[in-house]
């Protein structure tokens, strides 16, 4: 197969123009008939196979065109040549077409499944030109259409769904011709007799028969046969779910009075109580807002213990507080020129809070895979599996929960960073950052006399605040940015912060070994310093409000897990398993997966 | 004219009320309404009483009237709807009294007031499930009216609403504005709705994802379109869209009702056109598909649901009718479509009982069947033999409504022909007489099938048969054919004519006993106002007779038909020139008796002239001809 595919990338290098066209309208119409198809593992046909054909037959225009170079004397030198793959199950419904451009006496159309040789006698199915019979896996045929000859053009459906094949003649669909079809067939032709030529459109070129359509026929029927699918009995059972899942996403994501309303409505209990719902909800605002330090700050004072048991989780906050820092918008930063109000970031892509959903968010599908319910036993990434054995508290960390107005925690952890900085040159990938590190790192002292004060104020905010903050900073989203607000101090405030992270990475390192993802993190992070314009360079993706909703997720899912409730929504882990469970439909050759996609319920 | 039963204290308030309504005083007329009104709101006796007495048409007399004051005629309106709250037969009643049209009228006028009156009373008619909404927009008239205030213009718009419902009345408003109707459907083919082609709107509507219903009525709009003409057969609106449509309405999949529209509006599309039926013929096993038309109600059913045994009872005959129509519509044309067809499972059994069966709306459909595959040379020597369709044929001509009779009649006329294999047996069963009343019908169809198989009955008929014919017929009746007003009657009638006329005995025999009112027929018609066609026809029974042996002296005694035959040899048309020749030739062949004398009274006539000139003729069967008549006088 690998072979194959090499051939065919090796017909690109012609540097035919009109091919480069051809072939990217093939990939875009393959894409919209089959967007279920992962061409990674099952490579939809697109040309016939110069390995699997009869010397008899040659193959010309990107291998497309069929033509016969045999004697044609009778049966026995029939010939035939297949695609260079098999249907793929996923595409539920496949379909390809054949030009007669020049007929001989016998022109055969057929589909067989994987098989060393292709050839008609075994497990072959066919339509004749001759006669319009159809035949399957054996010599004599049945009536089935009417013949075809020069000009015509006759296409192939395989339904996947329901294991049947019907032929088209110039864009009329025949019938069915086959049943119970096995799985694995290749699309084929075989010619008998010299002159035969004939031209394969596997999605270069539009169809002649309405394919879309009839894909749509079946679309409708498998939607309509989920939406009314039988419930029976079982009907309060059902609603009662149902009513738990909406309740519990609501309760996941901190939408208090909804949820309270909802509860009311259906008579069903909440099992968070409403301080810790109302207490989640203010840290995912305060982190939405990219005030990630203040976040941390109340993680830490309404759940004491939780951050240090979750390092990981504790230093993605922290790098993404760098990055609001940058940003501007962490209030560690903010205090500095709290008269401008303009210089406030907001949250624009979000004020509600509202989770994205669809294909768009990268949450989603990974929440499936996540899943420990699939049915399938797909093993969770471990990316976080280390934060229940974590067994000591860092410094930095435990001084930091003591008290939101910690002036010696900034102080002693700026010093330690300092301190720690040479060593951390040791990475050649880091010297960049590090370098301008050590410039910007010479006006640390200036920031440290008005930290405190700053801190202090911020210490003691109330809900109201935030919200009150939150609104005003709505209005003056649009502001002119700067590297932390444009403001000195805020700057050397950043430096020191920066290299406290790296010094909390370093302490990581030393105890936990060396760990990819938050070099990485890191290492991004501070290559937002490199930069005039830390929004308009090749990083600058991390400064997008929208990268603050998984750091988000996971600091509430922690909290969640750390109050023993699940760390997902229900309604998230069954999205999940869902869509996993149409991805298992396709390797297990059920067609129906193609028309089930779960974005197609998702608006 | 009615016969009144009413208990008379009753019939006398009401005769009041009624009688009221004729004052010559219109302000007392005005008056009576409104106490009318009064009086009737919630008393359905009341309103049955005053419908009997008949109110209504003086009620919608006032209302029509233009000296009625507006007052007046709202308040008609308003009597006239409360009538209509009462029972259905209320509603009958008012609709027999034509009180659509009246209402509708009413719309025109500018009183808001009346207007909204006849609305009411519109709204409550049609609301009721007696009022066949038909009425108001079946006829060609009604199309032409509602095409002529904007229909179209103004409805086009609703299809693309967003409600379903909405966009569905839609459509079926232009299923039925288009049907049969050409200036309708010219317009529709050019209507955009919002930048888009209707034709290519209704496509849309037929994507196989929408409701059936959707897809099923905006296919009825295209085929009807298709059929008044303003979408070309080859169109691929037609055939890749409407036509699979149509056809995917015939699975088994749809409900029976669908089932039965898809059928009749598919068989209604491509009827006229031979490639339609190839590509029909050929989709998705249609033909095999519609055997299963006939499994109902099935055994399955009559065990399992006795719910579902009524619903299939009920769309039984529904489905083997719309099943044989489009059968019959599938091979009307062509051969190996036919084969096909006769080759489905049990067909022509199915076919057979279907001849028989007591619904007339199946019969129809199965004689019209059973006509289209007559037309087929081969299916007459096998299948329709092997099947002695015959039999139900001629037991379905003893008594049939007048549309069975037409399409039976004309399937007997292609199972009589010579190589008919049902001919003797049909001959045999004593039809003549049945054919022979047939062409006294006041149909002209039904009368050209009569004369048209006896015509096929004769050809080639021994003696006996042709006598047997003459007999039943009766000259009487022959000759009023001969003068029918219909020229299919009158072609038909000669056809037989020239078929009784044939070999040299029976022509003599025939000329014998009725040459003197044939030979007065013919004369008539070839003085008469008739077609190329009839004067050819009737110049070669002319020819038949030349050909007798004691027939011959018919012609030559009559100076007046030879006259006619010489002004026939110059006429411009080459056909009537030919069958002329033809006649003399026979006149003048010189192996008979009496070939000399013949010949040279008609060189005397001056025959020899024009046959001289003839041998000069440029078409070369006339002059071959000519030139074989000159040789008799040269041997």
């Amino acid at each position: 197969m690998d072979a194959m595919a090499e051939l065919g990338a090796g017909s690109l290098l012609l540097g035919d123009p009109a091919f480069n066209y051809q072939e990217a309208e093939l990939n875009e119409r393959l894409k919209r008939l089959y967007p279920a198809v992962n061409e990674d593992e099952t490579p939809l046909p697109r040309s016939w196979s110069p390995k699997d054909k009869y010397s008899y037959i040659g193959l010309s225009q990107n291998n497309l065109r069929v033509h016969y170079k045999g004697h044609g004397k009778n049966h026995k030198d029939a010939a035939s040549v297949r695609a260079t793959h098999p249907i793929p199950a996923a595409c539920g419904i496949y379909y390809f077409e054949v030009k007669i451009v020049s007929k001989g006496l016998d022109f055969l159309s057929s589909l067989l499944p994987l098989s060393p040789i292709p050839g008609w006698d075994k497990h072959s199915y066919g339509y004749h030109g001759d006669d319009g019979h159809s035949f399957c896996s054996s010599g004599t045929g049945q009536p089935y259409g009417p013949t075809f000859t020069t000009g015509d053009v006759i296409g192939c459906c395989v339904n996947l769904i329901n294991n049947t094949c019907f032929y088209t003649k110039n864009g009329i669909s025949l019938g069915v011709a086959f049943t119970d079809l096995p799985p694995n067939l290749y699309p084929t032709v075989g010619l008998q007799t010299p002159g035969e030529i004939v031209d394969a459109n596997f999605g270069q070129q539009p169809f002649v028969f309405d394919i879309e359509d009839y894909m749509s026929e079946w679309r409708a029927k498998i939607h309509g046969m989920i939406a009314r699918f039988p419930i029976g009995e079982r009907l309060g059972e059902w609603q009662a779910v149902l009513q738990n899942m909406v309740s519990t996403y609501l309760v996941h994501h901190g939408y208090c009075a909804t949820a309270t309303a909802f509860a009311r409505a259906t008579e069903t209990l909440i099992q968070e109580d409403q301080t810790s719902i109302k207490n989640r909800q203010r840290i995912q605002k305060l982190v939405l807002a990219g005030r990630v330090g203040e976040a941390i700050e109340a993680t830490q004072q309404l759940y004491p213990g939780l951050l240090e048991h979750n390092p990981n989780l504790l230093f993605m906050l922290k790098c993404r507080q760098f990055v609001e820092m940058v940003n501007g918008t962490d209030s560690e930063v903010r205090c500095f020129s709290i008269r401008s109000p303009k210089s406030q970031d907001s949250y624009p892509g979000s004020p509600s809070l509202s989770p994205r959903h669809g294909a768009t968010n990268p949450n989603l599908h990974s929440a499936g895979a996540d899943s420990p319910t699939c049915s399938n036993g797909v093993t969770p990434p471990n990316k976080n599996k280390s934060h229940n054995k974590y067994p000591g508290v860092s410094s930095a960390s435990s001084s930091s929960s003591s008290s939101p107005s910690s002036v010696n925690y900034s102080e002693s952890n700026s010093t330690d960073s300092t301190k720690s900085q040479p060593h951390s040159g040791t990475s050649n990938q880091e010297e960049t950052s590090d370098s301008e590190m050590e410039i910007e790192a010479e006006h640390y002292t200036n920031g440290v006399a008005e930290n405190p004060s700053a801190r202090i104020m911020n210490g003691t905010y109330k809900h109201q605040e935030i919200l009150q903050a939150q609104d005003i900073s709505l209005e003056d989203s649009c502001a002119s940015r700067q590297l932390c607000g444009g403001n000195q101090a805020a700057t050397e405030r950043m430096i020191q912060f920066g290299r406290e992270l790296q010094g909390l990475n370093e302490q990581l390192c030393r105890e936990y070994g060396k760990n990819v993802t938050h070099k990485k993190m890191l290492q991004d992070a501070f290559s937002l310093l490199a930069y005039s314009d830390p929004w308009n360079c090749p990083v600058g993706q991390q400064l997008d409000p929208m990268q603050r909703e998984n750091i988000c997720s996971a600091l509430n899912s922690a909290i969640l897990e750390s109050q023993n409730l699940p760390k997902q929504p229900p309604l998230m882990l069954a999205l999940g398993q869902a869509t996993e469970c149409v991805q298992l439909m396709a390797r297990v050759r059920s067609g129906s997966c193609s028309f089930a996609r779960v974005d197609n319920f998702l608006h | 004219t009615k016969c009144v039963h009413l208990p008379p204290e009753v019939t006398a308030t009401s005769r009041h009320y009624v009688d009221r309504l004729f004052d010559p005083d219109p302000q007392k007329v005005l008056q009576g309404v409104i106490d009318m009104k009064n009086a009737v709101i919630g008393n359905n006796k009341q309103k049955a009483n005053l419908i009997v007495l008949g109110a209504v048409p003086r009620l919608l007399y006032l209302l029509q009237q233009g000296s009625s004051s507006s007052e007046l005629r709202a308040e008609c309106a308003v009597v006239l709807g409360s009538l209509a709250m009462g029972t259905e037969n209320n509603i009958k009643s008012l609709v027999d009294c034509h009180i659509i049209p009246a209402l509708l009228q009413g719309l025109l006028c500018p009183d808001l007031i009346f207007i909204e009156a006849c609305l009411r009373c519109l709204r409550t008619v049609f609301i009721s499930p007696v009022t066949p909404v038909q009425l108001l927009y079946t006829t060609p008239e009604h199309q032409t009216v509602l095409f002529n205030h904007g229909a179209i213009q103004n409805i086009a718009p609703l299809l693309i609403s967003p409600s379903y419902k909405v966009r569905m009345q839609a459509l079926k408003c232009f299923s039925v504005l288009a049907y049969e109707n050409t200036q309708v459907s010219m317009t529709l083919v050019n209507v955009l709705v919002d930048e888009e082609l209707l034709s290519q709107v209704f496509v849309r509507m037929m994507q196989r994802d929408q409701p059936i219903d959707m897809q099923l009525t905006a296919a009825k709009c295209l085929t009807y379109m298709c059929r008044a003409g303003a979408i070309r057969t080859d169109d691929s609106c037609i055939v890749l869209k409407t036509l699979p449509c149509l056809v995917r309405m015939c699975s088994k999949e749809r409900l029976l009702e669908e089932r039965v529209e898809g059928a009749e509006t598919l068989a209604y599309l491509m009827e006229p056109d031979v490639e339609l039926q190839r590509i029909a013929s050929v989709t998705d096993h249609l033909v095999a598909m519609l055997a299963d038309y006939f499994k109902y109600p099935s055994s399955v059913s009559a065990i399992t649901d006795i719910k579902r045994l009524d619903h299939d009872l009920k769309h039984a005959h529904e489905l083997r009718q719309a099943a044989f129509k489009l059968y019959a519509s599938l091979g009307s044309n062509d051969e190996d479509i036919r084969k096909k067809i006769t080759e489905t499972e049990n067909m022509m059994d199915r076919i057979v009982s279907g001849l028989s069966e007591s619904s007339v709306k199946v019969r129809l459909a199965a004689v019209r069947c059973l006509h289209s595959l007559s037309r087929s040379v081969q299916q007459l020597r096998t299948s329709f033999h092997d099947h002695a369709v015959w039999k139900p044929l001629m037991k379905l001509l003893q008594n049939a409504p007048d549309e069975v009779l037409v399409m039976a009649s004309s399937t007997l006329c292609n199972l009589l022909l010579e190589f008919s294999p049902s001919k003797e047996p049909i001959l045999e069963s004593g039809v003549i007489e049945l054919l022979c009343s047939l062409t006294q019908s006041d149909s002209p169809a039904l009368r050209v099938n009569g004369i048209w198989a006896l015509m096929n009955m004769a050809f080639q008929a021994d003696q006996k048969v042709k006598g047997e014919i003459v007999r039943a017929l009766g000259t009487e009746q022959l000759f009023r054919l001969l003068s029918d007003p219909d020229s299919n009657v009158l072609m038909k009638t000669l056809g037989l004519l020239r078929n009784l006329l044939s070999t040299r005995p029976h022509i003599d025999q025939v000329m014998s006993s009725h040459g003197k009112q044939i030979m007065q027929a013919v004369t008539l018609i070839l003085e008469g106002e008739h077609s190329i066609e009839v004067k050819e026809q009737t110049l070669c029974i002319l020819a038949n007779i030349a050909d007798g042996n004691t027939a011959k002296e018919l012609i030559m005694t009559n100076d007046d038909i030879l006259q006619k035959i010489k002004y026939y040899m110059a006429h411009s048309n080459v056909k009537l020139q030919l069958a002329a020749t033809f006649c003399i030739s026979n006149l003048i062949w010189n192996e008979e008796d009496g070939s000399q004398e013949r010949q040279d009274k008609l060189r005397e006539l001056g025959f020899v002239d024009i046959l001289h000139k003839l041998t000069q003729a440029s078409d070369p069967n006339l002059c071959d001809r000519a030139k074989t008549a000159m040789q008799q006088y040269l041997a």
